[in-house]
């Protein structure tokens, strides 16, 4: 315990006990509870997971269910080719994701101009986010990915009959009508004022979006991109229908040489490796964005 | 006086089915402060911010400095830079430190240099006694800082008329007098302007002219010392009186 170390007014102010004392025993009450809750929450945790454990292991059918999607030589053997077509997916993830965030800014501005010549742009950002949100993305995948090149309209060689171009304007197409609603939101939170203001001080209404109105929305609309962003991840897998060697793909040819799913675990591993500390991040952010006004 | 900066004839708006201004007439002199007062909803922010065409009138004109600028093929922005508005509940750009705030529509609105803009940014932040916080967000301001911030931004360009909407309202009364002297400083410079307020002392002290809007029209137009202490028509009377039971004036 040290009583000088508690600066607190009141504590000083109490005047009877010696100065900080009363403060101090408090605090160190405090650390004892949270220490005993720590504790506590630690066992029951330990207790629960080691029943859990005991009754999977000892219950008949485990030994098939170890073999056939936890075996570890299967994992040994086929971990190293999925990694290699995870770089795939993390590479079009982070294309899409840049395209997407451009893409999606410009449609949700576009469905938040004003005045009625430009009401045709209006109307096309309205029908655009409704039909590709509309739309199941495995369908949207296929019908870009197999349709486009089936037109013919393309020579050898194009960037419109590769597959994995054709996967990522599919998943642009979808996400960033998802994206274009989660900016249009918080284009709309922004105080109707701050336009105003803008306005006022002589801003043109392209200017007052430009530096007044997006930089606010764009800040407010974080965790929710994040959130998108999480299942845009996970959805990239879906070019594989079109036949690029990302790591669900391959895990599935991997699984279908050895017999057994532990390949696809081995994917399921490599996807959660990128979208849980995306989600941790994802509620950090959001706890941190309550606390604060803007 | 010389001639009208400000000239407001028979202008009138509704929302909807809701007339809140039913034909104001009124002019402000290069020079002129003019205080309007009147309850809330008798129309004072509507009329402050239809000069400033963030709403468009329905009828009748309004003109600065001679020149007609409620014409629908008037350029709009090219007006309101010609004028400073102040809005009761600040606006300041929360995501903008205040230096930015300010200088935001020198630069952007008023093609000035980035060097002049902070400089004079700079300059008149430090006339409103807000030099050292150049770089704070709006947020680490007290509400007084706030408005006088956003009176900097309002008169850093300049403007022929200053429009003062109601901007003492959102502040507690232990900040009102911080905001009353920035105001009592632009009129001691001789800037025009056009004040909506609750604050009828100071309207008495800073305004050479005092209008009491009532359901959309002016009642009364004249010296503070007449309008405010001997008014000659009922509604102000009855408002005056209102506003001395309730001790605030």
């Amino acid at each position: 315990m040290d009583p000088a170390g508690d600066e607190r007014p009141g504590a000083r102010l109490a005047g009877k006990p010696p100065p900080g004392s009363r403060g101090a025993e408090r605090a160190a009450a405090r650390r004892r509870k949270d220490r005993r809750g720590f504790a506590i929450a630690a066992a029951s945790t330990a207790v629960v997971l080691g029943a859990l454990a005991a009754i999977v292991v000892t219950s008949p059918g485990w030994d098939d269910i170890r073999n056939t999607f936890f075996s570890t030589s299967v994992f040994a053997d086929s971990f190293p080719a999925v990694l290699d077509g995870f770089w795939l997916d993390v590479k079009l993830f982070l294309a899409v994701e840049v395209a997407v965030l451009i893409l999606g800014l410009l449609i949700a501005i576009l469905r938040t101009t004003r005045g009625p010549a430009l009401f045709p742009l209006r109307a096309m950002g309205a029908v655009y986010t409704d039909v590709l949100r509309g739309i199941p993305t495995i369908l949207l995948v296929y019908l870009v990915g197999f349709g486009l090149p089936a037109t013919m309209l393309f020579e050898r060689g194009s960037l419109f009959v590769d597959p994995i171009f054709l996967g990522g304007l599919a998943l642009t197409l979808s996400y960033s009508a998802y994206v274009a609603e989660v900016y249009r939101a918080g284009l709309n939170a922004v105080p109707r004022g701050q336009r105003e203001a803008a306005l006022a001080v002589g801003l043109t209404e392209t200017q007052a979006m430009r530096h007044v109105i997006a930089p606010q929305a764009v800040r407010r609309v974080g965790p929710p991109l994040l959130n998108d962003f999480i299942a845009l991840q996970k959805d990239v897998a879906l070019v594989s229908i079109l036949g690029p060697q990302e790591a669900f793909r391959i895990a599935q040819i991997e699984q279908l040489e050895a017999f057994n799913y532990t390949p696809l675990i081995a994917a399921a591993l490599l996807y959660l490796a990128v979208t849980l500390p995306l989600a941790r991040l994802l509620d950090y952010w959001e706890r941190g964005q309550s606390g604060r006004t803007i | 006086m010389g001639a009208p900066v400000l000239e407001i004839q028979q202008v009138t708006k509704s929302f909807g089915d809701r007339e809140v201004l039913k034909g104001v007439d009124l002019s402000v002199a290069e020079h002129e402060a003019v205080a309007l007062i009147g309850a809330s909803g008798s129309g004072k922010s509507t009329l402050l911010r239809c000069i400033d065409l963030l709403e468009d009138i329905d009828d009748g004109d309004v003109f600065l400095d001679g020149e007609v600028i409620t014409d629908p093929s008037v350029d709009k922005i090219e007006i309101r830079r010609r004028l400073g508005l102040v809005f009761q509940a600040f606006n300041l750009f929360p995501h903008l430190d205040v230096l930015t705030n300010v200088m935001l529509g020198m630069s952007k609105a008023h093609g000035m240099g980035k060097d002049e803009a902070e400089e004079q940014a700079r300059a008149i932040l430090a006339r409103f006694g807000l030099d050292g916080r150049e770089r704070d967000r709006p947020s680490e301001l007290s509400g007084g800082q706030q408005q006088r911030v956003a009176i900097a931004r309002a008169f850093a360009a300049r403007p022929r008329a200053m429009l003062l909407d109601e901007v003492t309202s959102a502040l507690d009364p232990e900040l009102v007098g911080e905001v009353l002297a920035a105001v009592r400083d632009l009129k001691a410079e001789g800037v025009t302007m056009l004040l909506a307020t609750h604050e009828m002392n100071f309207a008495r002290e800073v305004a050479d002219r005092v209008g009491f809007l009532h359901e959309g029209r002016l009642v009364e137009v004249g010296p503070p010392e007449q309008v405010l202490s001997d008014p000659q028509e009922a509604p102000t009377r009855q408002f005056l009186r209102r506003l001395l039971e309730a001790g605030r004036a």
